[in-house]
């Protein structure tokens, strides 16, 4: 046993030695964990559905970052038989494969968000941004009412899908070109959208906020939180019943 | 001469092209930044020009050579300064964010008093901002006294001082506006980050090269755990802040990596933030200053040994066990639980040897507040390091994962200890750093020491009730088959708790309020008069046998 503190004073005498030798030994973990996750296929199973955000979905997500919302909410329903029945169906890596950054949360003080798309109407979203307390007597969420008040910042979406373009989303250079215009268009009824929806599948077009004279963040907020988790059909691979 | 034009002449540079940034910036955010870095820079400039040693100059060096016979505390004083300040802020903010989860109507209604901007000002403030401060100005002790020899690069210590002072100021207003990027205690943007990565390689010039001029043949054991935290956080935070500005004026970035991938980078980051900033460091910390304290030598040193390789080692693996049942990869879940678990041993060898340091001078729990301190950050450490690896485990985690538990957790971790063994440090330090016999009073320190146990008890105790709870709630089913408790019930069952945890929360801040103002009369040379802790006086009164009362009645 003497034998290896007596080696080991060679590292306590030479600080390069001591440095070099803790560095390869921290370095070791996160290469085997994290690395293989970027070349072995199977990490994230392709599913059909899946679409970069449009301009107006990713303002939204913006918010949600700005806002710190991940601090409550989680967007990752785990496998179990009560997350599915209270959320919907658990989440697949696929579904976050073009979230920079991810968005999965690690706490719940508010309900899980990763399926929260088309289960209220945007009314509700509206009211309850703005005064949470209105429709759920027991929550403890912040209110967000100046959300309503500030106008969105237009014309700059064209350096955000290009800087999202740079991290791997594909996006197309029309994607790209158009994407101040979609922005704009995806909450305005009255804009012609099918260049929009062509692009983005599934993408909703409305006002969003109730106020259709101006472009929010509420209506950005409303647009991302109704979109949420609905890009994968997941009936199209339920058991089909046979009639009896 | 030349030297002081030219850092002039850089200080004014800085000044100018962050005016010019803040006038061409995209986003508020970026602007307001810009004025803080052009303010701070001008400050810099006009302390340049007054501070410099003319008369030095004027002999052809630039200063007066420092005292190579003493230590340079200079920045170590400020560093406890700054520990405790930003330690006051942090808590506070903390305090009121418990409250908002009670009464939401503290978030006042506006956007820069939500939760949800709050939450990273107090995790950034009391991780990085009090135990940062707390790293640094304990590592440039520790590295002076261990290996014998004055700070190398005095002036880069003390950029490394400033300079991270500034990435605090720029972090924490950046909450306020809600600059982000979302990843949990990574939250600075693209370019916070890029000037921490230099603050941070100038640190590790300044400690590294003090090592290298050493006196003593050997690196002190506090040694090898600062210098591995230093390594390691600058390989966390450069690979973990990878990321895309959408422009070189505006604060907004993307993660280089996406969902699966980015999820788990950041968790490697955000667990060995708590592994190397938290523990590591901290272990540093004890492996100097109870030794010093308790005036007795490490207790093992083959201990020491093996304990410090396999904690480096298993840490870092331990990152998936923050992504249990998600959408990571099965086998990435299972690698980081069975090396959570695992690393219960190495985390107890450092309590074990940290506590048997006491050996033979066990006394001292009974009469000194400082040791007493030490014991119950080393017992907090050892309890929580027991928390941890149990709540990694799959079948634990599937109960305890999204609810307050974890928040309990890390909190009997950070307060009872990294803030109790910081408060001890502090304790030791304050008195020799500025050349007074003895504190202020060891009373206070005694009461300091029970408001903190008793607030830590009671967080601790209720958020592993609100967890559980939540944990069971969410889960529970009734007898016709479908689940019992809307998500807003167990919201509402949760307010008792904390409440509770709010009081833990209120006292641990009181009993730090007690330190600030112990540490305040003993800077001002002030000592308390009390009765001492260490004796008992001796009552001439009492020394004598008792007659006339038999104690017990006689036999019949």
């Amino acid at each position: 046993m003497s034998g290896f503190a007596e080696k080991h004073k060679k590292l306590e005498r030479n600080v390069t030695l001591l440095g070099a030798a803790a560095f390869v030994t921290v370095a070791i973990g996160g290469i085997v964990e994290i690395a293989p996750l970027f070349w072995i296929d199977n990490t994230i199973e392709e599913v059909e559905g899946m679409r970069p955000y449009t301009p107006l979905e990713l303002a939204g997500r913006n918010i949600y970052i700005r806002e710190g919302c991940y601090s409550c909410h989680s967007q990752m329903v785990r496998p179990f038989r009560d997350e599915v029945e209270r959320y919907g169906h658990y989440s697949l890596a696929a579904e976050s494969m073009y979230d920079h950054p991810f968005q999965w949360g690690s706490k719940r003080t508010g309900p899980d968000l990763a399926r929260v798309g088309g289960r209220y109407s945007d009314e509700w979203h509206v009211q309850h941004l703005i005064d949470p307390r209105s429709v759920v007597p027991e929550s403890i969420m912040p209110p967000y009412a100046f959300l309503a008040d500030k106008d969105l910042k237009t014309g700059d979406m064209v350096k955000h899908l290009t800087a999202q373009r740079r991290v791997g989303v594909p996006y197309t250079e029309e994607a790209i070109a158009a994407a101040n215009e979609d922005l704009v268009a995806q909450a305005d009824p009255e804009a012609v959208t099918t260049d929009l929806v062509e692009r983005y599948p599934k993408a909703q077009v409305r006002d969003f906020d109730g106020d259709p004279d101006r472009l929010t963040e509420m209506d950005a907020l409303v647009a991302y939180l109704q979109m949420i988790g609905t890009l994968v059909d997941f009936e199209a691979g339920e058991a089909q019943e046979q009639p009896r | 001469m030349d030297t002081l034009l030219l850092r002039v002449g850089g200080w004014l540079a800085i000044v100018f092209f962050a005016f010019i940034a803040m006038v061409l910036a995209a986003d508020t955010g970026f602007a307001v930044h810009m004025a803080i870095i052009a303010m701070a820079a001008g400050i810099t400039l006009w302390v340049t020009i007054n501070k410099a040693d003319y008369a030095a100059i004027g002999r052809g060096i630039l200063k007066a050579p420092a005292d190579p016979g003493i230590y340079d505390d200079d920045p170590i004083r400020w560093g406890v300064i700054a520990t405790i300040f930003w330690g006051i802020a942090g808590m506070a903010v903390g305090l009121i964010i418990a409250l908002q989860l009670a009464f939401p109507v503290l978030n006042l209604n506006n956007e820069f008093t939500t939760f949800g901007r709050l939450r990273p000002l107090h995790t950034s403030a009391v991780i990085f901002a009090f135990g940062g401060n707390a790293l640094i100005a304990t590592s440039y002790y520790v590295v002076q006294r261990t290996c014998r020899a004055r700070l190398a690069f005095p002036g880069l210590a003390r950029f490394v001082f400033w300079g991270y002072q500034l990435f605090i100021v720029l972090a924490a207003t950046g909450y306020l506006m809600g600059v982000t990027q979302s990843k949990e205690y990574a939250e600075p943007e693209w370019y916070v980050d890029l000037w921490l990565t230099i603050v941070w390689l100038c640190y590790a010039a300044v400690f590294i090269g003090t090592v290298v001029r050493r006196s003593e043949p050997h690196i002190y054991v506090a040694n090898w755990f600062y210098l591995s935290f230093i390594l390691t956080i600058a390989m966390l935070h450069v690979v973990n802040g990878l990321s895309m500005p959408v422009s070189l004026l505006g604060s907004k970035s993307y993660a280089a990596f996406a969902g699966v991938q980015d999820a788990l980078t950041q968790w490697w980051y955000g667990h060995n933030a708590v592994g190397f900033f938290l523990t590591a460091g901290f272990l540093a910390m004890m492996y100097y200053f109870v030794p010093k304290q308790a005036e007795r030598p490490v207790y093992s040193y083959r201990l020491s040994i093996i304990h410090f390789w396999s904690l480096i080692f298993l840490y870092i693996w331990a990152g998936p066990h923050h992504l249990h049942y998600t959408a990571l990869p099965d086998w990435a879940q299972t690698l980081g639980m069975v090396f959570s678990v695992v690393l219960w041993m190495p985390s107890w060898g450092g309590m074990i040897n940290g506590l048997m340091t006491l050996n033979g001078a066990w006394d001292k729990i009974r009469t000194d507040p400082i040791i007493r301190m030490m014991v119950l950050a080393l017992a907090f450490y050892g309890m929580s390091t027991f928390e941890g690896p149990m709540m990694s485990i799959k079948a634990v985690n599937s109960l305890s994962h999204y609810t307050d538990w974890t928040v309990g957790h890390v909190h009997s971790g950070a307060l009872g200890w990294n803030g109790m063994i910081t408060f001890a440090c502090l304790y030791y330090l304050v008195p020799r750093l500025w050349g007074k016999e003895r504190l202020y009073s060891l009373r206070m320190v005694n009461w300091h020491f029970w408001l903190s146990t008793l607030g830590i008890v009671l967080y601790a105790a209720s958020m592993w009730v609100a967890g559980i709870m939540q944990g069971l709630m969410w889960r529970e089913y009734g007898d016709d088959g479908y689940l019992v408790y809307a998500f807003s019930e167990v919201v509402s069952a949760m307010l008792p708790m904390y409440l509770i945890r709010a009081a833990g929360g209120l006292l641990y801040l009181a009993g730090a309020l007690v330190l600030v103002y112990n540490v305040w009369m003993t800077i001002a040379g002030k000592q308390r008069e009390e009765k001492p802790m260490t004796e008992t006086p001796h009552n001439e009164d009492l020394d004598k046998p008792i007659v006339g009362k038999p104690a017990i009645a006689p036999a019949e």
